[in-house]
């Protein structure tokens, strides 16, 4: 059996095709509320399940938990907040109501009002962030962008952000069977947002060497410019996986998220999206979910301690790099070598000889993918 | 800062002071902290005991003929 679902029970709250039909059909006489893409991608995740036990988005009593004692109000490990905002003149409705989430003109969901609360931005800030500097863009996005109001309540799914990735995409339900069909009784779970080097390898075959199984989970969302573009990411890992991983051992599928770039917190609630899909085991690297210098290196890590009840083994990594005594891809622990032989990995110098179209060392990463990159024009954002 | 929102349990007074002994040698910050630490561990474990797929013979023809389909089985 894989993991069990985060609280206890897979949430599916996806509209009937009768029901689905009926409120596309009177989408005009409902109360709208039109919401970003962030929102747009939660109210997907409630509805599959990603973020079960969450059934809507939270309650004022919920929200309180989360941010003081990073748990919801049952007690369940729960570190970021899922919400959605209003300003005065959107909060047309009441407790009670049925509205209608609509993003870019696309009906999403119907949520049931339960809740409309009013809440401290400074404190949310402070205790999600750990900082209420507006150059973290997570701070900034609540300061400056939302509501001064949040809308709880349950949702019921009629429809998803159109997914131009759609064939890359399993849903909580569909990956444990597929686990289950492959026999892996233990499966760890990776978050990426980058085309894989060496490094990233390396970290998922020394944790695949303990588990059954390896789900790599891309992050399909908003992207800084200079970020790989998703379709070239996907590209290179299907390159890679087709030609260095057992077929048998390793899954390829995205989830569609935006980042909150909420270091250790948010680390919690990426090996909660990862428990859903079935993952007993989750990947935590260095400044995981991080931005900037925000968080030390390694906060990300140390916060699963406060959890015993999480349900989700972390598996920590330091950093893999390229030694040239060692002749291989080695890690602090088992290279005795000095800083001289070593070739550390990084993202800036593979983008750089991307652009310049260099060559780049196999040891960096496998030609395979190399040829992936390059073979796009404009593989960035 | 917690949402500071306790109740009160009754254990031995031996047990309790064979735990303070313990939690200065921890990194805990009190009994307090080190009992629910333990019971949330213990809980989850047990609730973990009982669990059932969602899904039905049904359901599962139909995630296993998409799963065909994109190639995954
Ligand atoms: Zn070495």
């Amino acid at each position: 059996m894989v993991s069990r679902p985060h609280g206890g029970r897979l949430v599916v709250r996806v509209a009937s095709e009768n029901r689905r039909e009926r409120v596309l059909a009177s989408a005009a006489e409902y109360i709208q509320l039109k919401i970003g893409l962030r929102e747009a991608y939660d109210v997907e995740n409630i509805g599959y399940g990603v973020y079960s036990p969450l059934d809507g988005f939270m309650v004022s009593e919920d929200l309180e938990h989360v941010l003081l004692d990073m748990r919801l109000s049952s007690d369940i490990p729960w570190t970021i907040p899922i919400i959605v905002s209003v300003t005065q003149e959107e909060k047309t409705f009441d407790v009670g109501d049925e509205v209608l989430l609509v993003y870019d003109g696309h009906p999403l969901a119907v949520m049931q009002v339960e809740d409309i609360y009013s809440y401290d931005k400074k404190l949310y800030v402070e205790k999600v962030f750990k900082t209420s500097d507006p150059s973290h863009p997570g701070v900034y996005n609540v300061l400056r962008e939302m509501g001064e109001y949040l809308v709880g309540g349950r949702i019921e799914l009629v429809d998803t952000v159109p997914n131009p990735y759609s064939k890359y995409y399993l849903r909580p339900i569909e990956t444990r069977v597929l686990f289950r069909e492959r026999g892996w009784r233990t499966v760890v779970g990776f978050q990426t947002r980058n085309a894989p080097h060496m490094g990233h390898e390396y970290v998922q075959k020394t944790a695949l060497s303990f588990v059954d199984g390896i789900f790599i989970n891309p992050v399909i969302g908003r992207k800084k410019k200079g970020d790989f573009k998703d379709e070239v990411i996907l590209e290179a890992y299907t390159e890679l996986m087709r030609n260095y991983y057992p077929r048998d051992t390793a899954v390829l599928s995205i989830v569609r998220y935006e980042m909150r770039y909420a270091g250790p917190r948010e680390a919690i609630h990426h090996a909660i999206m990862r428990k859903n899909f079935g993952c007993t085991h989750f990947i935590v690297g260095r400044d995981h979910a991080g931005v900037g210098g925000f968080y030390g290196p390694y906060e990300a890590q140390e916060i699963f301690k406060e959890f015993p009840d999480l349900g989700v083994t972390p598996v920590f990594f330091r950093e893999f790099f390229y030694c040239r005594k060692c002749g291989g891809i080695v890690h602090e622990k088992i290279c005795p070598h000095g800083e001289e032989h070593r070739i550390r990995f990084s993202g800036t110098y593979v983008r750089n000889a991307i652009k310049k179209r260099e060559d780049i060392p196999p040891y960096i990463i496998r030609p395979e993918v190399a040829r992936v990159l390059l073979s796009h024009p404009d593989p960035f954002v | 800062m917690t949402t500071g929102k306790y109740t009160t349990v009754s254990i031995p007074k031996s047990l309790y002071n064979r735990i303070k002994k313990l939690v200065e040698e921890t990194g805990f910050k009190s009994v307090s902290d080190y009992v629910t630490y333990v019971l949330r561990e213990v809980v989850a474990m047990h609730e973990s005991e009982k669990y059932e797929e969602p899904f039905g013979e049904k359901d599962l023809e139909e995630i296993k003929k998409r799963l065909k389909a994109l190639g995954y089985i």
